[in-house]
């Protein structure tokens, strides 16, 4: 048999079918204006407008200036806002419009596409700790952690991704699409003001003990303990794997494709 | 995988689906249903909505497991081999399938990316017509323009086994016509394509053979030659301005003989099938009289599969 359509079937070489769904997620993340307010813009009015205002009203943050102790905390809350707000609303609607369904019988097996949604998570999370960093830098910001510190702000990072990442993927595989999409972002506004992920929990008082244990508090303090004082955060790094093996086990009893 | 012989000829059978039972919150989707897809056919599996089709073609493409019964694609267990099936089979989804914010041309290069040996991407919009639209996200798209989408993202992995799924369900005949082209082109090539409708007209026109099911069971299969019985049979569809007594129809049916069947579709409608000649005529007239009915329209026509489901389920499709 010959002719246009002849069969030839094969599935791509592995790598390359998850480096085509990671640029793709990469790609529609960054097109789509919420996304982008969510993973760039509201990191960086907070880092700004929250330096300015502690500055004019002379906040007594402890443990450094307000550029010092904010710059962990928007890197927290702007890893938040990727690994679990994105993430959820995107994985949300893409089970609402059939397209998990639809690579579903594409050759990329379940695991490459949950691993092209990771790397597109890493790649966009990336262009986040550039842009902030990169203003912080402007405004001032001399960090002073080292290789411990900065290793130890790496691997909290990664826990605080797989944790949210998780969380995110267990209310998208049970919620609608615009449930998810509610609650998502909710989460993130309850976790933002009162989750001690861009303050420090101390500046809570008594409830910040317990702030401290949520996924967002082990992860501003973790980013914090790592870039300000720069230690391992281990105890924050252990909280959030914790939290990341109550997400899968909820993600894995629940989720469906479609 | 290695790619498949060009010069093989496909035969044997490319699905086969025995004695499948999937069972939905207390209703039996599908019921014992047997049936088998030889290669390198178009086949149509046709039904009305709700007959099962949809859930027997995603059992076939491992969306779902059979709960009784087995299903074999390819040789290969949907559920069991599906990283092996995959990369050969196409599927056509019904509805969706891309993001909201993906260009038309983007999703298939992205599609065609997943796979080894993919057709040309400019082909593929060239011949299902999407050139207009390739830049378009897909929440723009038109109906038609997202099924034409949706059959490249089925074909451009050059399967060995396409699934489409109501393909033209809602497409203007334009469409109609050049995706009729695609599948018969596909065929061509060695491709089998599973087809399911609801389109009498697009089975009769695409399909080497033809499943009927309905309520989860096949009824009937054959070519549409077969099922038709094509040159020696025609029907007589006949409406009357009132509503016939119940027992007429058995009366029309002694008066004609062995020969013809009689249907009643509605207490107005009768549908006779048979040989449609002057005596078949005058006793139809004749039933009509002693009845007390008058004939409101009486159509002569060619047996089609529409006649064949009507006969089959006492119902119309659709």
């Amino acid at each position: 048999m010959s002719g246009t359509f002849a069969p030839r079937p094969g599935a791509a070489p592995l790598l390359q079918q998850v480096r085509a769904q990671t640029l793709m997620e990469a790609r529609l993340m960054l097109r789509n204006g919420e996304q982008l307010l969510l993973a760039v813009v509201i990191p960086l009015l907070v880092l700004v407008g929250g330096v300015l205002a502690a500055d004019r009203l002379d906040l007594d943050l402890a443990d450094g200036t307000p550029l010092e102790v904010l710059t962990p905390g928007v890197l927290a809350l702007a890893v938040m806002s990727t690994s679990f707000t994105s993430l959820a609303i995107a994985t949300g609607f893409e089970r609402r419009y059939g397209v998990l369904k639809r690579l579903g019988t594409a050759p990329l097996p379940r695991s490459g596409l949950l691993t092209g949604k990771i790397g597109a998570l890493l790649l966009v999370q990336v262009l986040q700790v550039v842009v902030v960093v990169g203003t912080a830098l402007v405004m001032g910001w001399r960090p002073t952690a080292g290789p411990v510190g900065v290793l130890g702000a790496v691997v909290a990072a990664a826990a605080g991704t797989a944790a949210f990442a998780s969380l995110g993927l267990f209310i998208a595989g049970t919620l609608r699409a615009e449930a998810t999409l509610a609650a998502a972002n909710l989460i993130y506004l309850l976790l933002m003001t009162g989750g001690a992920v861009v303050l420090p929990a101390a500046t809570y008082g008594g409830y910040g003990d317990l702030a401290a244990w949520l996924p967002s508090g082990a992860l501003g303090e973790g980013l914090r303990a790592a870039l300000l004082d720069g230690a391992f955060p281990w105890l924050a790094v252990l909280v959030l794997l914790g939290w990341t093996t109550v997400g899968t086990v909820l993600t894995a009893r629940t989720f469906t494709w479609e | 995988m290695p790619a498949v012989d060009p010069s093989a000829v496909p035969s044997g059978p490319a699905v086969v689906v025995d004695g499948l039972v999937m069972t939905y919150d207390g209703v039996r989707a599908v019921d014992g249903l047997s049936l088998t897809v030889e290669a390198g056919t178009i086949t149509a599996v046709l039904g009305p909505t709700g007959a099962g089709k949809t859930t027997t073609l995603e059992t076939c493409e491992g969306y779902r497991a059979p709960q009784q019964g087995r299903v074999t694609v390819l040789g290969l267990d949907p559920q069991r081999d599906r990283q092996e099936l995959l990369p050969r089979i196409g599927v056509m989804l019904q509805s969706g399938g891309a993001w909201s914010g993906v260009r038309a041309e983007e999703m298939l290069r992205h599609v065609a990316s997943l796979h080894a040996h993919p057709l040309p991407v400019s082909l593929l919009v060239e011949r299902l017509g999407l050139e207009d639209c390739g830049r378009t996200p897909y929440r723009r798209l038109s109906g038609g323009q997202q099924q034409r989408l949706a059959l490249a993202l089925a074909v451009v992995g050059r399967p060995e086994l396409v699934f489409v799924d109501e393909p033209t369900a809602g497409m203007d005949p334009a469409a109609r016509r050049t995706t009729w082209e695609l599948l018969e082109e596909l065929r061509a090539d060695g491709v089998t394509v599973v087809l399911t409708t609801h389109y009498l007209e697009e089975a009769e026109r695409l399909a080497d053979h033809v499943h009927i099911i309905d309520r989860g069971r096949l009824i009937a299969s054959g070519s549409p030659f077969e099922l038709t019985r094509a040159g020696t049979t025609t029907s007589i569809r006949l409406v009357v301005t009132e509503p016939f007594p119940p027992s007429a129809p058995d009366a029309l049916r002694a008066a004609l003989g062995p020969d013809t069947e009689v249907t009643a579709l509605n207490p107005q409608t009768l549908l006779i099938t048979g040989p449609a000649d002057a005596t078949t005529l005058a006793t139809v007239s004749d039933w009509c009289e002693r009845t007390g009915v008058l004939p409101e329209s009486l159509t002569l026509g060619k047996h089609t599969l529409e006649d064949v489901f009507l006969q089959l389920t006492g119902r119309e499709l659709r």
